[in-house]
């Protein structure tokens, strides 16, 4: 079973880079059975690739809130935030059940950052932290989920 | 007698990066003032000074995740000044036309269906929970699924040309660094009836509601103004990757014309007001007051000869007749005007396809090192200018970037006092319908605000109404609006 796990996140935006960053780190781990995407921000052709994948993982920085990092499931909301260019997951898993009948597992997990809005490339102290801790769950949480033992809404 | 009121939209929503909308009330309820008010984030310009200048075409394209291809190509235009390099080969100059068409292409398409469609087909004043793409696809799943399909085919041929869907390296001081695989090219051809077959079909949804709506086209936001974009040098038509400089006025006489881009500081001026961190360009023999321009889609219809593909050519004569031959006004116009630019890129992707030199293996070229550098393009949005100075050690001293949406700054504003008045003057209520009204007059211009931050906790839509004496007497999210 191979996930589809997209970070996405704009690099040069100081904090906002969490979810490229947290890809890069696993892209570079070689899950078997996770298959990585970076991106800017989520756009409507995303629904493609969620409509393909048998189980999604988006991440994301999370601005405000006191955990390091919040896992949980996602599911198609149509109600979400259309605000933008870009999409929320809600509304991603929205236009892959709706265009394509397809409703993979998803989960989103989202990291939080302090620095947001400043042209800076670099991740703050505390989003390293934070980073560090949110990779060394997934990747727990990743081979759980492959024996099918794994917790579906965590706050640490 | 009713007590003067403020109105606060903000952010503005479906535009990329947050805005703000005030309007000002006097006491009897009919607008005073209406201004746009972007947060444009700043900064960049300094940034990337003491950056080597091989660096920058990949690193500007962190201005903006929704059109890095458009900062990607005008910064590496302005680092082939520097090198030296006034032509390029063949194969580069192709590559980076089909990743600027690419983009156009894809760009225009997200806008159009996701953006601009549900405020189209529905109207203006629909509830909110029904102007959104989600009951768009309801209704037109096949309109959706093609969007979609559009969309990724202009992403492919992004990450073909550049290597990547982001921060790619593909155009490079001096041309490119890579071609076209023939097994790549053939892909793509594979698909091009389609994408050409639905751009058109695109286009003519795109005519039939301005010309079904002919009467709301026509009052809404629409004012006569001087427009501005790149033409060929060699017979004035539609070139969205180079060019030189046009300006007409509202009645399509010449200001100037055939203007070096690199001379782009002797025609505009960058005005500055107090109340936006975002500069007000004019043209200077006109000045501040009545030089303000537009520029994008409906600025290049207008302002080109004619395109130099059957279809979107042909398609372009069209609108025009609208107008008689005359500049076209009408804010909603650029829909059209968008969906002529998709069936043109789509065009010039299908010729760049079939021409051998997107196989050739000569992808650069060198010259005699200069200290200043000047790129221009059209974007999607409009045009585009990229001006750098570097020093011996190759790193940038200088960078003065106009986006167009800082080239479009005075004509939003425009539209949306225009609409402001129109449309909420007298009232003693304002309904989320007529707030509508006003972003849809600023989504026509499909603005970028440069901000690409939108991390989960982000504010949704809030609107606060004000008094007189500045106090907040209501306020409203998006969210229960739309509940």
């Amino acid at each position: 079973m191979t996930m589809l796990l997209i970070g996405y996140g704009n690099a040069g935006r100081g904090d906002d880079g969490l979810g490229p960053a947290f890809a890069e780190r696993i892209s570079a781990a070689r899950l078997p059975g996770c298959r990585v995407e970076i991106d800017y921000q989520l756009a409507v052709e995303h629904a493609l690739q969620v409509a393909e994948a048998e189980s999604v993982l988006f991440v994301d920085a999370l601005m405000g809130g006191d955990a390091p990092y919040r896992f949980a499931r996602v599911r198609a909301d149509r109600s979400s935030d259309l605000g933008s260019h870009s999409l929320q997951p809600e509304a991603v898993l929205t236009l892959a059940e709706t265009l394509y009948r397809k409703t993979p597992p998803a989960f989103v997990l989202g990291i939080a950052g302090e620095s947001f809005g400043e042209v800076a490339e670099g991740l703050s102290a505390t989003a390293l932290e934070n980073l560090d801790l949110a990779e060394a769950f997934f990747i727990d949480w990743f081979a759980a989920s492959r024996s099918g033992d794994a917790a579906t809404d965590v706050e640490a | 007698m009713a007590e003067p009121r403020l109105i606060e939209i903000s952010p503005v929503t479906r535009v990329e990066g947050h805005g703000k909308v005030t309007i000002h009330l006097d006491a009897d309820n009919n607008v005073d003032k209406a201004r746009l008010h972007i947060v444009e984030f700043r900064g960049f310009e300094r940034f990337i000074r003491g950056r080597l200048l091989w660096e920058v075409p990949v690193i500007v394209q962190r201005l903006c995740g929704i059109c890095p291809v458009s900062h990607h190509l005008a910064a590496a235009k302005a680092m082939d000044m520097i090198c030296g390099v006034d032509e390029l080969p063949p194969t580069a100059e192709k590559m980076r036309r089909l990743m600027h068409y690419g983009q156009v292409m894809q760009s225009h398409v997200l806008h159009f269906f996701h953006l601009a469609a549900p405020d189209l087909l529905f109207g203006f004043d629909a509830p909110a929970e029904k102007r959104n793409i989600f009951e768009i696809i309801k209704e037109h799943p096949e309109l959706g699924r093609r969007a979609i399909a559009m969309r990724k085919f202009g992403q492919d041929i992004i990450e073909a040309t550049a290597g990547k869907k982001i921060h790619g390296t593909g155009a490079i001081p001096g041309g490119i660094n890579r071609n076209l695989p023939i097994a790549t090219r053939d892909a793509f051809l594979a698909t091009m009836d389609d994408m050409l077959g639905w751009s058109q079909d695109a286009l003519a949804l795109a005519r039939r509601y301005t010309l079904e709506h002919d009467h709301l086209v026509t009052e809404f936001a629409s004012f006569p103004s001087n427009y501005m974009s790149l033409v060929r040098e060699a017979d004035g038509a539609l070139d969205l990757y180079h060019g030189r400089l046009r300006a007409m006025n509202a009645t399509g006489g010449p200001i100037f014309d055939m203007v070096d881009y690199t001379r782009y500081h002797e025609v505009l001026v960058e005005d500055v007001r107090s109340y936006s961190y975002m500069k007000f360009p004019y043209i200077r023999e006109i000045g501040p007051e009545n030089g303000w321009y537009r520029v994008g889609p409906l600025a290049r219809m207008n302002a080109v000869d004619f395109i130099d593909t059957p279809l979107a050519n042909a398609a372009l004569a069209d609108l025009r007749t609208v107008t008689m031959g005359s500049p076209n006004n009408s804010t909603l116009a650029n829909h059209w005007a968008r969906m002529i630019e998709v069936v043109h890129c789509v065009e010039k992707i299908r010729e760049l396809l079939h021409d051998p030199d997107l196989q050739g293996t000569d992808l650069k070229a060198t010259g005699d090192r200069r200290e200043e550098g000047i790129g221009v393009i059209e974007a999607p949005r409009g045009n585009l200018i990229h001006h750098y100075k570097v020093d011996e050690n190759d790193q940038v001293t200088y960078c003065n970037l106009i986006v167009s949406t800082t080239h479009n700054n005075e004509g939003m504003n425009r539209a949306v006092k225009d609409v402001a008045v129109k449309h909420l003057s007298g009232r003693d209520r304002i309904t989320e319908g007529m707030l509508n009204h006003v972003e849809v007059a600023i989504r026509a211009y499909d603005p970028c605000l440069s901000c690409a931050t939108h991390a989960l906790g982000q504010m949704p839509l809030q609107v606060e109404l004000f008094d007189c004496e500045g106090a907040l007497i209501d306020s409203r999210l998006r969210s229960e609006q739309s509940a």
